[in-house]
């Protein structure tokens, strides 16, 4: 798929992107911006030094992302997707309809309220807690599986909103494969999801947004390595 | 061709109130199925397989959940009254990121400044106060979040505010005192009908609180 490259008209467009390499939320913001075409300029983030720019941009969360454009700062990943759809109109990643619109919006958040916390669970308790964890994120992939219905993607026949928001799951994979967990999205158990799964990071965009492998193997192995693996 | 809008809710819901006063704000008629919590109806369970939860609305037999989402929902589909997010889209992310702000830490501070003793009471108490500070903060010298009229931030923020009055009482402190000028736009809403009709009477759901510390044995 060719990432359509478009100048945008106005003059002197600065868009920013501070951001972290190992970071799902930050690499959000990439695939939506190389979606668009978007030139931006990528600012990495040292989180135990935050720089005084971040901290001036997202005063209430000092948190990445934070997409600046021309100078005014967005916050929150899901709200600057959104920010990205609305000023860059062409290849859109969210539905025009209310309602599938109102769908997307509903599982891009059931993403960020239910796997993600799962997700982090899992990297850091052990035993029996670990396989708790583990059986609710697989009950929360089911769920998302039903979602898929037969589509491509989420997003129908190209990835959208909630295929962006679903990168979470190819983290949490690069994750479970550093610590040695026990395997979760499996072809045998989420045949469609698996298939989902390789289109994503098959797509052309996607694809050069994911964090380099080896380097983020290490990141996982480093930060949550100690947490002995259940199998 | 008339629409057919169910709002199934609770009627103690700071969520499910949101969506009452977005509809009330849009002039829209509609059916208001409340359900009991502890005994949830065949239709919320299936309107809402995934969370069980309320509100939900239902247009036309199509199920729209999770309260903002619902806000915004009704929003686009009936743009052409009382628009509540604005429509430049700086805007609209800043409205998204300020509701979002009150979907994080609201809730839950509440909660436990009703349901807790001691330090993590007080604890709650001092994050609640810093939050409504900082939304004080947000809203400046105008007359309300969204500018001119009401808009997405009060819609998500003001129905809180029939439960202050509960956790005042439970945490044994005045919002007021701490944050005036939020309590005077609480006021101010409250002049709009939309909104004294959406919200609840702040003594009936202090008395809920009240039989839900005795069930859950707090004291």
């Amino acid at each position: 798929m060719a990432a359509i490259s478009l100048q945008t008209a106005t003059m002197a467009e600065e868009v920013k992107l501070f951001g972290t390499w190992a970071s799902p939320f930050s690499r959000r913001i990439e695939v939506a911006l190389k979606l668009k075409g978007v030139q931006f300029e990528y600012i990495e983030e040292n989180l135990s030094n935050k720089s005084p720019a971040l901290l001036e941009y997202n005063p209430v969360h000092k948190k990445i992302p934070v997409l600046v454009h021309n100078g005014k700062p967005v916050a929150e990943s899901l709200v600057i997707l959104e920010y990205i759809d609305e000023t860059w109109k062409h290849n859109p990643i969210l539905p025009t309809d209310p309602y599938e619109k109102a769908i997307a919006r509903f599982w891009a958040k059931y993403i960020d309220d239910k796997l993600w916390p799962a997700a982090t669970k899992v990297l850091v308790s052990k035993g029996e807690e670990q396989k708790g964890v583990t059986e609710e994120i697989q009950e929360q992939l089911k769920t998302l599986e039903s979602e898929l219905k037969g589509k491509k993607f989420f997003g129908g026949e190209s990835l959208g909103f909630v295929d962006i928001a679903a990168n979470i799951i190819v983290f949490l994979l690069v994750a479970q494969e550093a610590l040695g967990l026990m395997e979760i999205l499996t072809e045998e158990q989420f045949p469609v999801l698996h298939e989902w799964y390789q289109r994503l990071v098959d797509d052309a965009v996607f694809k050069e947004c994911v964090p380099p492998r080896e380097r983020h193997l290490g990141f996982f192995k480093v930060r949550f390595g100690s947490s002995t693996a259940s199998k | 061709m008339a629409d057919e809008i169910i709002l199934l809710d609770f009627w103690p819901s700071m969520f499910g109130m949101r969506v009452r006063l977005a509809l009330a704000e849009k002039g829209l008629k509609y059916e208001y199925k409340e359900e009991d919590l502890r005994n949830k109806s065949p239709l919320l369970l299936e309107m809402n397989p995934v969370h069980k939860k309320i509100p939900v609305l239902i247009h036309n037999g199509k199920p729209i959940c999770e309260s903002l989402i619902i806000v915004q929902y009704i929003d686009e589909v009936w743009h052409d009254k009382s628009p509540l997010l604005p429509s430049d889209p700086y805007q609209r992310a800043q409205a998204r990121f300020w509701a979002d702000y009150v979907d994080k830490k609201l809730y839950e501070l509440g909660r436990k400044i009703w349901s807790t003793k001691g330090e993590e009471q007080e604890t709650a108490k001092k994050e609640f106060i810093e939050c409504l500070k900082l939304l004080e903060g947000e809203l400046g010298d105008k007359p309300y979040f969204g500018g001119e009229k009401i808009g997405f931030v009060d819609v998500a923020l003001v129905t809180f505010s029939c439960w202050f009055h509960a956790y005042e009482s439970f945490g044994n402190f005045s919002i007021e005192a701490e944050c005036p000028k939020l309590i005077a736009w609480t006021k101010r809403c409250m002049e709009k009908e939309s909104v004294s009709s959406s919200l609840e009477d702040p003594h009936k759901v202090h008395g809920f609180v009240m039989g839900m510390k005795k069930k859950l044995g707090i004291e």
